[in-house]
């Protein structure tokens, strides 16, 4: 039987379609139809200054958006050789990473939704407005920020969020036990994502997957570690990576735990960060007044919670890109679908779907 | 009030007519409509209990009336009466390509099993519709009516998720029936006999004189007892039938308004049935848990509506906090671990008998 998953269904996590083959309710063939969200983003970006790209990359990724604004805003400083200052750059890195959890609360929240569990998904919005929170009190903005801007930040830190971020971290560090214990560690739940969906690590490396799914495969891979950009060569951290605690390495709940254990390590970095942070400093400062970057390109790769996220910028020397392309990680995730869903029960496709943590917005763009 | 006490009432009432089968049928349909608002009640003091135990659980407050005008109510309290308005007077759909009379049929035929199993649940000593000589039999028997009901809904429907939910359910449901049968024949072992309030009287004499403490093979018993109604009554972790996130619904995708309602009415109608069987043939139905005391038959209806809603909240509370199973590992649990410990349990308690009763 053809069964078409989606484009309403409530855990395609966005309008994706899945079209599945199905023998009873083991699944033999997945194919998934992008393209419902396409916005046509990169063409945009042909048409409008470098500036106004940046409300474009808010869009893509819009559970990371801070994280997308930061890969383009690395890409093209380094285009154009602008040194910013170091409190931009400490800015930059909490907001970065403060976007990491609030961006796997939601994956792991969502995550618990598709296997049938409801209130941890709630538990994590709870905690993850409080993030939002900080975000609104600093830029204005919930969801879609346009805050760190070309040579800087649009706005600087308001007074009092360094006291805040440190009161959210001291209430958040022990929610991630009560996470285990609600989750992570439920009987139920290792049932049904230990085992499931394994992709090899070989597997991952030949989609080109990426990320916290990667990571979940055994693979230590983090730009953050491994080309670190902006000033993440600074801070001391793990990167957690699977090790088939519950089941065979690289299964759906080695990849939630890499999520899970990559919060506690998010909050690693933000203590060193807000410690470090120096206290005074024009965030406007480098700002350039026009940017019209020499002609050439640049290739640049953040680390976003989704994975590398990778911008390809060609610049002929005037205030417009010539071509501006995205690498996104979600959708190289979504590609091995049909790798590892194949053969799984309708059931586990949904959660293995759920474990690749995919953004509709950032795959169709 | 048996059917029979008012009967007999009636017919001394009215002595001219007592070969009309008018009495009887004003004695069948009096204690039938009360146990109609009854239900009715039940079910919105119920639905108003998961919203609230629900968002208690989520860290967050629930429905709550604020405000002048329309609202809910003071803390919400008119909240399910709301609900129920609203799907009363929502649009009745029926998709073009269904097949109207069995999708028509799906709905009442699963309140009806719900409904008339209610009859012979016993509220009080002399507080049973009909007190049946086989009551617990005829209980198991009518729960099973449910899945008729599931296979039709998911048939007629003619929609693949509702197909799912249809064979999902008929599997489930149709498994669990067995550890829960075998489960219940222990009580039936102990107590020798099918009547509902025969076995409750055998539990006479305070807390230890329950079935559920009457050795260990009925502690056993009375866990897999319960948690095979929930799997019957389709209440997470065993919603695969309706599964919300993977088949969008199940065998109700297609139903709304008042169908829908049905379905509803009849979830909650029958995780109380299932708690009421619990509750009588483990925890001693009607009686008090402390012996000699409030054994009066009003304590008597307090107590049983308490069990059963306590096993009613305890379902709500597993349902808010554990994922859902995959259908295949359901069965596994059904066959591989709760009917082999079920058939044990029935050797055990009969062995226990042998040597300590």
């Amino acid at each position: 039987m053809v069964l078409n998953i989606g484009p309403q269904h409530p855990s395609t996590h966005g309008v994706l379609r899945l079209q599945v083959k199905t023998d009873g309710e083991i699944i033999s063939e997945i194919k998934p139809f992008i393209g419902y969200l396409h916005r046509c983003f990169e063409k945009h970006c042909e048409n409008v200054t470098y500036e106004q790209v940046i409300p474009f990359t808010d869009r893509c990724d819009y559970l990371a958006s801070m994280a997308n604004n930061f890969g383009y805003v690395v890409a093209m400083e380094e285009l154009m050789e602008i040194k910013v200052p170091e409190r931009v750059e400490y800015i930059r890195v909490i907001m970065a990473e403060l976007q990491r959890i609030a961006s796997h609360l939601l994956a792991l929240g969502t995550f618990g939704l598709d296997v049938g569990a409801f209130t941890p998904f709630l538990y994590m919005f709870r905690d993850r407005e409080r993030i939002l929170d900080m975000f609104e009190m600093t830029c204005g903005a919930r969801l879609l920020y346009n805050y760190m801007w070309v040579g800087g930040l649009s706005h600087d830190l308001p007074i009092g969020f360094v006291e805040s971020a440190f009161r959210f971290l001291d209430y958040f560090e022990p929610k991630i036990e009560e996470y285990n214990n609600i989750l992570t560690y439920n009987k139920i739940f290792i049932e049904r994502t230990a085992d499931v969906g394994v992709m090899p690590a070989d597997v991952a490396i030949s989609y080109g997957v990426s990320g916290p799914n990667l990571r979940g495969s055994g693979v230590k891979w983090d730009i953050r570690k491994d080309e670190p950009y902006s000033i993440y060569d600074r801070f001391d951290f793990d990167v957690p990576v699977g090790i088939g605690e519950k089941g065979n390495l690289g299964d759906c709940w080695d990849r939630f735990n890499v999520r899970l254990t990559e919060m506690g390590e998010s909050i690693k970095i933000l203590r060193q960060a807000l410690t470090q942070i120096p206290k005074n400093g024009d965030v406007h400062q480098t700002i350039p007044k026009k940017i019209r970057p020499p002609k050439g390109s640049i290739y640049k790769r953040t680390e976003t919670p989704r994975g590398d996220l990778g911008f390809y910028i060609i610049s002929d020397g005037s205030p417009i890109p010539n071509r501006l392309k995205m690498r996104s990680p979600a959708f190289t995730a979504l590609s091995v679908l049909d790798e590892i869903g194949r053969g799984w029960m309708l059931s586990d496709v949904i959660a293995i779907l759920g474990s690749l943590d995919i953004v509709l917005g950032e795959i169709d763009r | 009030m048996t059917v029979d006490n008012l009967y007999n009432w009636l017919m001394g009432f009215f002595p001219g007519i007592t070969e009309s089968p008018i009495l009887l049928i004003i004695a069948i349909l009096v204690p039938c409509l009360a146990l109609f608002l009854f239900i009715a009640l039940y079910a919105l003091v119920a639905i108003y209990g998961e919203l609230k135990v629900s968002s208690f659980m989520q860290d967050r407050v629930g429905p709550m009336g604020q405000g002048v005008g329309l609202h809910a109510g003071k803390w919400g309290l008119l909240q399910p009466v709301a609900d129920a308005l609203k799907l009363l007077t929502k649009e009745d759909l029926i998709p073009e390509k269904a097949d109207k009379t069995l999708f028509i049929m799906a709905p009442f035929m699963i309140f009806i099993g719900a409904f008339i199993a209610f009859v012979a649940i016993p509220f009080g000593e002399t507080l049973i519709i009909a007190d049946l000589n086989i009551g617990i039999f005829y209980l198991l028997a009518v729960g099973s009516l449910a899945v008729i009901a599931l296979i039709l809904a998911g048939w007629s429907s003619n929609n693949k998720w509702s197909l799912y939910g249809g064979m999902r359910s008929a599997a489930q449901i149709i498994s669990y029936e067995i550890p829960a049968g075998v489960s219940i024949v222990i009580v039936i072992m102990l107590t020798g006999t099918l009547n509902m309030q025969d076995i409750i009287k055998y539990q006479d004499g305070g807390l230890f004189n329950w079935i559920i403490f009457a050795n260990p093979f009925t502690f056993i018993a009375f866990f897999i007892y319960f948690i095979s109604g929930i799997a019957e009554t389709n209440r997470t972790p065993f919603d695969i039938p309706e599964a919300e996130s993977e088949i969008v619904g199940g065998f109700h995708t297609e139903y709304s308004g008042m169908r829908f309602a049905f379905f509803f009415l009849s979830e909650y109608a029958n995780m109380f049935v299932v708690s009421g069987i619990a509750s009588t043939g483990f925890l001693g139905g009607w009686q008090s848990p402390i012996s000699g005391y409030f054994n009066t038959p009003s304590w008597g209806v307090f107590w049983m509506l308490s069990k059963i809603m306590f096993l009613v909240f305890v379902m709500m509370w597993f349902r808010w906090t554990f994922p859902r199973l995959r259908v295949d590992q359901l069965m596994n649990v059904c066959w591989k671990v709760f009917l082999p410990i079920g058939l044990l349990n029935i050797f055990g308690v009969g062995i226990w008998t042998l040597i300590f009763g």
